[in-house]
């Protein structure tokens, strides 16, 4: 054996943040990772889906009415999904489909996390009547089912993908502020940012600089989960008719499309169908995945 | 001697500290009986420049809470605090944040005083840069040279706190403190997290620091051998209280008041000349939401008589600069 | 051949007895050895002290002897043999009647070794009904809750009989720790492992804390391992010492002498760091530098990057050698006169 004391801190000299190890371990997980780059499938489908649509998913064709997928009687290579009761192509609308859930999902998620941490950091770290004004209006809409809730201002505010991302962020928010307020609670006790209080550090430094990077994990985590969830929520404001207007394309509204003739064409519904039940557990395990790569508990 | 030699660089009069528990609004609301905590009761001491005054006490007796207190990291309730000859009670917080430079502090917990997430640069550069006094290029060779004064390495600056055992992280906050050229430092239980031969390393280090830098120690330990060791004055906390105060030799030869011969007979030591009949305490640490009434200490103390239940005692000059609050106990 | 005795016990066989213990943890880094080699004796009505830093193999030296060492972790190597028992080809079962009974162990942190779920009392009496051989057929349970009241009282929990029911947490930390070793003591065992039972007290109910093992020691004849970081409660409390030192037992001997003349490099230094209240001007000598990672040690003594006495010799693996009646030290120079 070689004779040699190792130093305790035998590290590379090259120093790895906390954040690359989560990551390094995320890297590991196999399954998550398919799950990431499913996701990942998605939101290029979103991005390239004028180039690799098949066709015009708003071009009728009534002569194609209810075309059924290729492989079975009367179906057609070039419809592979076949087509839906105007005679549009079902894939190629599926894939433009994807660009609305896509972009309310990360702009839904992107907007309310952004707002929900300002908040969440305010009422963690100022406390006094801030953390009781937030705290109030997290806890009273708490209190709204959030389908309804979205329903009622869809109602007032007329559909449209704008108002669709505004109704939900109007509820999303809270969700990170209260994830964000509570680690904040607990971040603010440590020493270091009495440390950084001893320094004479001002107030916004402390709270974006040192605790901020400090809890951005479990925010990211808790994001990504979200995202699932407001997809779905999207999807049935669709399916309901007060979101997406037609013609276009949404998950939630083919599946509603498809709806009246479920038995004789049941393809209508069930390959959009399919989309959002992929989309929506393959962020489900990525999200889990992160969780997992990010908790302490499992860091080596 | 001129006034100018005996005026203190921190003074503290009648100093006071109370926590509010259930000042919530929901325990508000559920009218629940507010609970007050007074963690800190009317001190009083002063410290010259140049000394070192070690505080020592059980553990939830108040220490911290004075010495975040005394550097309004937490807002006093009452009483004063000059330092350098300036009254900072009521500073306005610009104000404080400039006097920061002056006031530093060390941690107790090595691990969890510096931001897992900044590497050593940015941590101990950070003072400066906060402050404006050093430029980018300036800050990279005054951290190598605050490093390298604690006994680290310029090749330490691009890590992360993690990397470090518990005695170089320690070395880091000792660095972050003194960057600023403070004058006067609160050393909160620096050695305390560590293990002995490392915090032999971290006493001598920092008494080397002191004598170099001319620095000025408000040093806070439960171990009352390193206490003795640093120390030029010694104060004795109980329940919030100073009970007895001065030269560190007085207070650790004869001790006048009960809890401090409790304590001190209780330190084990390795040479057995150096043991003392052991005062026996009872009972355990009183809850500082209801401390007993008269002399706090009445409820563990041996020697206590009836006046101790209901006359609070004051803390009075013994000469000699020695200072005890038991009814007991007289100037000689 | 050599003889770890002290004087006192010359006569009689260990209760305790632990050769070349050997236990490992495989990590991502590596093989950790956290005991190497360790042997120890204990006598029936001895206390024994174990002092070294953290991470020096204290803890998992005794956790090997009672059979917990935390999973990934196993004793690779070693005899253990308590009381004419071997304990390392012990089944589950007998190791429940041994542990409690006959084996009692206070872990470092009371407040999450004692279950916050139940009472004191059901904790107490749990183990008495089940370790208990001389409870009563009839009135079984009365008779363990009067012992548990007892065993509290013992301890010097106030007013017993009504706090029994209570829970851990409506203790403070010394009556917690208090509860630990009456639940220790309750089946009277010949061994009590108590594992820096005052570590997170403070000095004076550290010294109630002491007091108590060495009078409950000497009342109920049985024999202590106090394991410490602090070298002046050993000094108080301990007949002998054992330091260990990286995953080895570097020194050990009878208490006064061990402290008055240390024979290993490292045992002065740990005596020489500490600030003594009887003299305050005395200088305290740090030890530089810092403890060797516990992986792929070997062929060089385990304390020479710190040592001020180190020679060429000393790159090899150092073996005990008896250095007095008693006493042994794992040093190349520990006959010299070093000063
Ligand atoms: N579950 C584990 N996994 C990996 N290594 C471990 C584990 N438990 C202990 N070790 C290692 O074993 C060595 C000895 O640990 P041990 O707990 O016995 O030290 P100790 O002397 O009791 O220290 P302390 O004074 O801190 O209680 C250490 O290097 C430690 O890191
Ligand atoms: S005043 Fe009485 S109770 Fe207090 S310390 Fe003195 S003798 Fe004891
Ligand atoms: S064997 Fe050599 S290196 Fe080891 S303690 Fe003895 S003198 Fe020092
Ligand atoms: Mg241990």
């Amino acid at each position: 054996m070689s004779a040699a004391i190792q130093a305790p801190a035998a590290m590379p000299e090259r120093a790895e943040t906390p954040t690359w190890q989560s990551l390094r371990r995320f890297s590991g997980d196999g399954f998550s990772v398919a799950a990431a780059i499913v996701v990942l499938i998605f939101v290029l489908l979103a991005v390239l889906a004028p180039w690799i649509a098949p066709h015009d998913p708003y071009e009728t064709d009534l002569l194609r009415r209810l075309q059924p997928p290729a492989w079975m009687e009367g179906g057609e290579w070039s419809y592979i999904l076949g087509c839906d009761a105007l005679g549009r192509d079902i894939l190629s609308r599926i894939i433009y489909g994807s660009q609305v859930s896509i972009t309310i999902g990360l702009a839904v998620v992107l907007i309310s996390t952004a707002i929900g941490t300002v908040l969440g950091l305010a009422a963690g770290y100022m406390r006094g009547w801030v953390d009781i004004a937030i705290s109030r209006v997290v806890d009273i809409l708490l209190g709204f089912p959030y389908l309804i809730f979205a329903i009622a201002l869809m109602a007032m505010m007329g559909p449209g993908l704008q108002n669709i991302i505004l109704a939900l962020v109007y509820k999303e928010w809270v969700v990170p502020a209260r994830v964000v307020r509570g680690e904040v609670l607990a971040a603010r006790e440590m020493e270091y940012v009495e440390a950084a209080r001893a320094i004479g550090a001002p107030r916004l430094h402390i709270m974006f600089r040192e605790i901020l990077p400090n809890i951005l994990s479990p925010v990211i985590v808790v994001s990504t989960i979200r995202m699932a969830h407001v997809i779905i929520l999207e999807a049935s404001l669709s399916f309901l008719g007060i979101g997406v207007q037609p013609p276009t394309a949404s998950w939630g509204s083919m599946v509603a499309d498809g709806r009246s003739f479920v038995l004789d064409a049941w393809w209508v519904s069930t390959f959009p169908g399919i989309a959002i039940l992929v989309l929506v557990l393959s962020i489900n395990v990525a999200s889990q995945g992160l969780r997992d790569a990010f908790d302490p508990k499992f860091s080596d | 001697m001129s006034d100018m030699q005996h005026r203190p660089l921190l003074e503290v009069r009648d100093l006071e500290k109370v926590y509010h528990l259930n000042s919530g609004l929901l325990q508000r609301i559920a009218r629940q009986p507010a609970l007050n905590l007074r963690a800190v009761n009317k001190v009083s001491f002063s410290i010259q420049p140049g000394e070192t005054l070690g505080l020592i006490g059980e553990s939830g007796c108040g220490k911290s809470t004075l010495a975040r207190t005394v550097l309004r990291l937490h807002e006093p309730t009452s009483g004063s605090i000059t330092f350098e000859g300036s009254d900072i009670t009521k500073l306005p917080h610009r104000e404080m944040t400039a006097l920061r430079r002056s006031m530093q502090i060390i941690f107790q917990d090595p691990y969890a005083s510096l931001n897992p997430r900044k590497s050593v640069e940015e941590i101990v550069g950070l003072p400066l840069s906060l402050h404006g006094i050093a430029k980018r290029g300036e800050i990279r060779d005054r951290v190598v040279a605050m490093l390298e004064s604690v006994g680290l390495k310029s090749a330490h600056m691009g890590r992360f706190p993690h990397q470090f055992s518990g005695g170089q992280r320690q070395r880091i906050g000792i660095a972050r403190a003194l960057i600023l050229n403070p004058s006067f430092v609160v050393c909160d239980e620096p050695v305390s997290a560590l293990d002995v031969s490392i915090q032999a390393q971290i006493i001598t280090l920092l008494e080397s620091l002191k004598r170099e830098l001319g620095l000025t120690y408000l040093f806070i330990s439960h171990d009352i051998g390193v206490i003795g060791h640093v120390s030029d004055r010694i104060a004795v906390m109980y329940l919030g209280d100073i009970v007895e105060m001065g030269p560190s030799r007085e207070v650790l030869k004869a001790p006048k008041h009960p809890y401090t011969k409790a304590l001190l007979s209780a330190v084990p030591q390795i040479d057995a000349g150096a043991r003392r009949e052991r005062v026996k305490l009872t009972g355990d640490l009183p809850s500082p939401i209801a401390p007993p009434p008269g002399c706090k200490f009445h409820t563990r103390c041996p020697f206590a008589i009836e006046r101790c239940r209901h006359e609070v005692p004051a803390l009075r000059d013994l000469g000699g600069d020695m200072k005890a609050a038991c009814h007991l106990v007289s100037a000689s | 051949m050599h003889s770890t005795r002290s004087s006192v016990t010359e006569m009689t066989a260990p209760l305790l007895s632990i050769r070349n213990l050997k236990t490992c943890f495989p990590t991502r880094a590596g093989l950790v050895t956290a005991v190497d080699g360790v042997d120890l004796d204990l006598y029936p009505g001895e206390c024994l002290g174990i002092v070294g830093e953290s991470g020096s193999g204290k803890s998992v030296t005794f956790a090997s002897v009672i059979g917990l060492v935390r999973s990934p972790g196993y004793v690779a190597e070693g005899t253990i043999r308590f009381d004419g028992t071997d304990l390392r080809n012990l089944e589950a079962e007998q190791w429940r009647q041994l542990r409690g009974r006959d084996i009692a162990m206070t872990m470092q942190d009371a407040l999450t070794a004692l279950n916050p779920a139940l009472t004191v009392a059901e904790q107490i009496e749990e183990v008495l009904l089940a370790h208990a051989t001389d409870l009563p057929r009839k009135g079984r349970w009365e008779a363990a809750r009067a012992r548990a009241v007892e065993m509290l009282r013992l301890v010097g929990i106030p007013a017993p009989d009504k706090r029994i029911d209570d829970y851990p947490h409506q203790f403070s930390g010394g009556m917690r720790q208090r509860i630990m070793i009456a639940i220790a003591l309750s089946c009277r065992p010949k061994l009590l492992i108590a594992d820096e039972p005052t570590t997170a007290l403070d000095v004076t109910i550290q010294a109630q804390v002491l007091d108590l093992i060495g009078d409950l020691r000497r009342e109920l004849g049985m024999s202590v391992v106090l394991i410490t970081h602090d070298l002046g409660v050993v000094a108080e409390h301990t007949d002998r010492v054992a330091v260990m030192y990286a995953g080895q037992v570097v020194e050990i001997g009878p208490t006064q002498e061990l402290i008055s003349q240390p024979k290993h490099p490292y045992t002065r230094g740990l005596i020489g760091l500490i600030p003594r209240l009887s003299d305050l001007d005395a200088p305290i000598k740090p030890i530089e530098g810092q403890v060797p990672e516990l992986i792929g040690l070997g062929g060089i003594c385990r304390f020479h990057d710190r040592c001020d006495y180190r020679l060429p010799q000393c790159r090899s693996d150092i073996p005990m050698v008896a250095v007095g009646p008693g006493r042994q030290a794992r040093c190349i120079r520990a006959k010299e006169n070093l000063s």
